[in-house]
């Protein structure tokens, strides 16, 4: 297998008196789709935040590329190559889907020395996207607020994978979406794993993971309990790991189903 | 091709329906309203006279070049209350340091637009750092900056009003920038034409009733076409409305969030400026109570223009058409003989309407209608 493309090595991370991570491993590669799993609570959220450089690690090493590095802040991740696809802070509604696409990216063309906005590039372009990822618009100046909330994370992903992200963390992108627009979600995220591009998949639904992903990292109380590849565990084994085991196992008894 | 293919459940919408979702378009049926009720009452009182027209422009110009910068700001997704204070502030310090002190009138101006940006920076350095609402942050600079201009003017003068900016102004270029008038050539040609009614005796005899048209209008236009360009044709222009339509979200996508909105405080500040040095100019005085309640004159225009009051949407060109509604209706009242106080209650009436609207076309956009 290829080197990790980022690497991360016993984090940990201290909030003062609070420990919100206690040692946290995990190494992504080139084309792979890394799902990161926990609970609520887990930590899952501080430690993207690290990866992204929003927050500096109290200890441990990240290294990108086989180099230790430090992410001082977002800039520098994004800069690097990491780009953060956040829930509810993907888009923006109320600016069009052309402006959203290119926003912190902007095309410019000069006209008599000043530098302008191009917006026959820039809708041309995502035009062209959004026909790739069967996202019909009306036109590329539709705010993205008439877009559904699958279609927004789609459109995030597909940006990120434009504008060169060569390692991709999704925050929970599927947790508030329906059956239909999950699927077109986990559809996106195989087309620009194939690409190339190294996917960490942050969610707390074994099944969503279980579609997509290559290896699958558990969190639990700010610690890793375990990494493992595809075909090495179940569905439900990941889903026991999760929620520390056997309470879980009683409740699906008595509910009668997996939960 | 993308056109090919339809999503059957986008439903197609009609340009009149694109048209109506457009931010100017509350402003622009008040414009045409206010226009055709003014033409209907007040036809023959010379309100649509050359002088007429001067009049009313003028004051229309004074309220769009501090919409001008509100809009910007309020685009950003921040409020500037201090927008009255600087005016009188700017003007009192052009006053003392062209007067008092002795400098030369363009040197004047120039420290009073350093001054006032500088305050606009810091109020937008102090609302990015505390993270208090901009409406509280700039109430407080209201009253400090109010409160400084009449304390500064009675410590140097001991009085509120400081006169004599005129003389000292006298042949000043950049004087010349903010009080002359432009075109000059050209309405006195106008007048030898026959098109312009001219001074018939006196000094000035051949000389047109209207001279030109008055820097504070030039300066109006200027900042209107310049603020319209950066806000829809730039790329800083994206970053003002990601700014204000979603601040963590457009810092995830890497826009220098916090240096746009320092900018944009600044712009509101010289725009302030830009109205204080053109009055004092004009008047050749300087008074610490000028500019009081512009501010909020200055929001209602970019209300009615079609920005909203939470951020990220708006337009120029709307908060320039507020300003003319109000430049109309303020003068036609006069014009017409109407007592004053209504223009108040016009106020009142047309930024309800206004705010109603809006929030109607925003529940359009966002697909909520």
């Amino acid at each position: 297998m290829s080197e990790p493309i980022i690497e991360l090595r016993d984090i940990e991370k201290h909030f003062g008196p609070v420990i919100a991570l206690a040692g946290v491993s995990l190494s992504v590669h080139p084309g792979e789709c890394h799902c990161l799993l926990g609970d609520n609570g887990a930590g899952k959220s501080t430690f993207i935040k690290v990866m992204s450089g929003v927050h500096q690690p109290s200890k441990g090493e990240i290294r990108f590329e086989g180099a230790p590095v430090r992410f001082a802040d977002p800039r520098v991740a994004i800069a690097a190559g990491i780009s953060t696809v956040y829930q509810d802070l993907a888009m923006i509604p109320l600016m069009s889907v052309s402006r959203n696409f290119f926003m912190g990216n902007e095309p410019q063309k000069r006209v008599l020395g000043i530098p302008f906005f191009d917006h026959d590039y820039a809708n041309r372009v995502t035009m062209e996207e959004m026909a790739r990822l069967g996202i019909r618009l009306r036109g590329p100046d539709q705010a993205v607020g008439t877009l559904s909330g699958g279609e927004r994370q789609t459109v995030a992903i597909a940006r990120a994978a434009y504008f060169g992200a060569r390692v991709l963390i999704l925050d929970e992108p599927t947790s508030a979406l329906g059956v239909r627009q999950t699927s077109n979600v986990l559809a996106t995220i195989d087309a620009v794993r194939k690409r190339g591009v190294a996917v960490v998949f942050i969610t707390h639904n074994v099944r969503h993971a279980h579609a997509v992903g290559d290896r699958f990292t558990v969190l639990n109380r700010g610690r890793t309990l375990g990494t493992a590849s595809r075909g090495e565990i179940s569905p439900e084994e990941l889903q026991d790991m999760m929620a520390g085991g056997e309470e879980l196992a009683e409740l699906e008894g008595s509910l009668g189903g997996t939960v | 091709m993308t056109d090919t293919v339809q999503d059957e459940r986008v439903k197609q919408t009609s340009k009149l329906r694109d048209w109506l979702m457009r931010p100017e378009l509350g402003a622009a049926c008040g414009t045409i309203l206010v226009f055709v009720f003014f033409l209907m009452i007040a036809h023959d009182t010379g309100m649509f006279s050359p002088d007429g027209v001067r009049n009313w422009m003028v004051v229309a110009a004074q309220f769009a070049i501090i919409a001008t910068g509100a809009c910007l700001l309020m685009i950003a997704g921040e409020f500037d209350l201090s927008i009255g204070s600087m005016i009188g502030f700017s003007g009192i310090v052009i006053a003392i340091l062209s007067v008092q002190v002795g400098l030369p009138v363009w040197l004047a101006i120039i420290c009073a637009f350093v001054a006032a940006m500088g305050i606009g920076a810091f109020n937008g350095f102090l609302v990015i750092r505390t993270g208090l609402p901009s409406f509280i942050v700039t109430l407080a600079s209201l009253y400090i900056l109010r409160g400084l201009t009449i304390w500064l003017s009675i410590l140097t003068t001991n009085r509120t009003i400081i006169s004599g900016v005129g003389q000292a102004g006298e042949g000043d270029w950049l004087g010349a920038v903010f009080g002359g008038v432009a075109f000059q050539g050209l309405f006195q040609w106008f007048a030898d034409i026959g098109l312009l009614d001219v001074y018939t005796s006196g000094t000035r005899a051949g000389q047109p009733l209207v001279q030109g048209v008055p820097m504070m209008i030039v300066w109006a236009v200027a900042l209107i076409v310049f603020a319209h360009l950066l806000l829809t044709r730039t790329r800083f222009g994206n970053w003002i409305y990601a700014a204000g339509g979603n601040a963590q979200a457009a810092r995830y996508a890497g826009v220098p969030v916090n240096r746009v909105k320092i900018l944009m405080f600044m712009f509101t500040a010289f725009c302030a400026t830009v109205f204080a040095a053109a009055q004092v100019m004009e008047f050749g005085s300087a008074a610490a109570d000028r500019g009081l309640l512009k501010e909020l004159e200055a929001i209602i225009c970019v209300v009615i223009g079609g920005a909203l009051l939470t951020g990220g949407y708006g337009s120029v060109i709307g908060a320039a058409m507020g300003a003319l509604i109000f430049g109309i209706v303020q003068q036609g009242l006069y014009f017409a003989g109407a007592e004053s106080s209504l223009f108040r209650v016009f106020l009142g009436v047309i930024l309800l309407m206004g705010v109603i609207l809006n929030t109607y076309i925003r529940q359009m956009i966002t697909g909520e209608r």
